[in-house]
């Protein structure tokens, strides 16, 4: 378990091995604090969505889950996308109104960023590979919480290095975004180091 | 056809590009480029559901109340993402495990919501369909030059055919395995920036911070 999510943050890293997340990765790293604020939020909806869309994966979606309803020959595996990006969407829609009830403090600081959420490709990303690596559902919040913690580590680290970009002396063709792809591209070489990185 | 029309296709092309200009739907750029015929299949894909959800979004666009608009653009989306995973499934199994959940991933993809929120909810059916069109072939061609320079490069192949005789077989050219990994697919698109930018000065980001000259330290 410790490895999964050990290997989730690291090796798998979503953001710099998948690519996923990207526009969000790139959009708000201008700043430290919000890059901050966006891992958060997206550390606490992956945990939530994850092992969410493995139990209606599992319960509502699958080849025969419907059997206990007397329809054994139902399979809805085809409207798995469609099902996930409604969950996602509710699961932000719910986090942001209880975090708005519960913690106004936490919804000051997350509250802008948990709707950039609900269309990310890294929530969406870490719910289809739960599906595709077949992970149950212990592992499925495991990888949840780490891909999450890989994702938030990524951004931080990007923001802190872009901040102090902001001072140098780029070509003028690679300022802002080139300057920023070349960046990632060190830090995604940095980051295959990890591979086959096992705890004792 | 309008002159105006053409120009929503070609705009997003080279002028506007939604990935080198507009920092849209960078994640599968990277991720599905390591061969060229992955490269060619995410494209029709994400152009078929640009344009396809365009048009729709803007024929509904006078039904949709605005305050539940995202989930319904959000629905035709994954639904046009479901008809084109299950024809990739029953005609192109293999490309299709290639892909992985990359093709789900469209759903996501910025520039499909993007063009559907920014133009088709304001504009008629034809010309939100171009525009779609031309966004997405604007990513195809991105996606394309990405996908040919990684498999060429990386493999020596093109479209599985050998174009480059490489060192195990006897020929000059050894394969640069870096170009299969992820890093390269952040150094090309830089390096593509690059390129545009120096041809197109006018995309050119400003700097937060102008360094100062010598002479200008000279004088403070």
């Amino acid at each position: 378990m410790i490895e999964l999510i050990q290997r989730a943050i690291l090796e798998e890293n979503l953001a710099l091995v998948f690519f996923l997340g990207m526009c969000t990765f790139l959009a708000v790293s201008q700043r430290l604090e919000t890059a901050i604020g966006v891992g958060i939020a997206l550390i606490v909806v992956q945990s939530v969505t994850v092992p969410a869309n493995y139990l209606i994966q599992t319960f509502l979606l699958t080849e025969g889950a419907w059997a206990w309803a007397g329809l054994p020959e139902v399979d809805l595996t085809f409207l798995r996308f469609i099902v996930f990006i409604g969950v996602i969407a509710a699961v932000v829609q719910i986090l942001e109104m209880s975090l708005d009830r519960y913690a106004p403090a936490l919804h000051g600081a997350l509250g802008i960023f948990l709707p950039l959420l609900a269309v990310h490709c890294a929530v969406l990303g870490g719910s289809l590979f739960m599906v595709e690596r077949r992970y149950d559902f212990a592992e499925s919040v495991a990888y949840g919480v780490g891909s999450g913690i890989g994702w938030a580590l990524a951004i931080v680290a990007f923001a802190a290095i872009r901040e102090r970009l902001r001072y140098s002396d780029i070509p003028s063709g690679l300022q802002g975004l080139g300057a920023a792809f070349i960046v990632t591209g060190l830090m995604s070489m940095g980051f295959s180091a990890f591979v086959g990185v096992r705890l004792p | 056809m309008a002159r105006h029309d053409f120009r929503n296709i070609l705009e997003p092309i080279l002028d506007r590009n939604p990935i080198t200009l507009q920092i849209l739907g960078i994640c599968s750029v990277l991720a599905v480029t390591t061969s060229l015929a992955t490269s060619l299949t995410m494209s029709a894909a994400l152009t078929f559901t640009a344009a396809t959800s365009s048009l729709l979004v803007s024929i509904l666009r006078n039904h949709i109340p605005p305050s539940i608009r995202l989930v319904i653009q959000l629905t035709i989306i994954a639904s046009l993402v479901i008809v084109i995973d299950q024809l990739l499934r029953a005609y192109a199994w293999g490309i299709s495990q290639r892909l992985s959940i990359f093709v789900g991933l469209i759903i996501t993809n910025c520039i499909v919501l993007g063009r559907a929120e920014g133009f088709a909810m304001r504009n008629p059916p034809l010309p939100a369909f171009l525009d779609g069109l031309g966004n997405g072939l604007g990513y195809s061609l991105i996606l394309l030059v990405i996908g040919t320079i990684r498999e060429l490069l990386g493999t020596g192949r093109l479209l599985g055919y050998a174009v480059l005789r490489t060192v195990d077989t006897g020929g000059w050219f050894q394969p640069l395995g870096l170009m299969l990994l992820a890093p390269s697919a952040f150094f090309i698109i830089a390096l593509l920036i690059w390129a545009l930018r120096t041809w197109k000065p006018e995309q050119v980001e400003e700097p937060e911070f102008r360094l100062r000259t010598t002479e200008g330290r000279k004088s403070a």
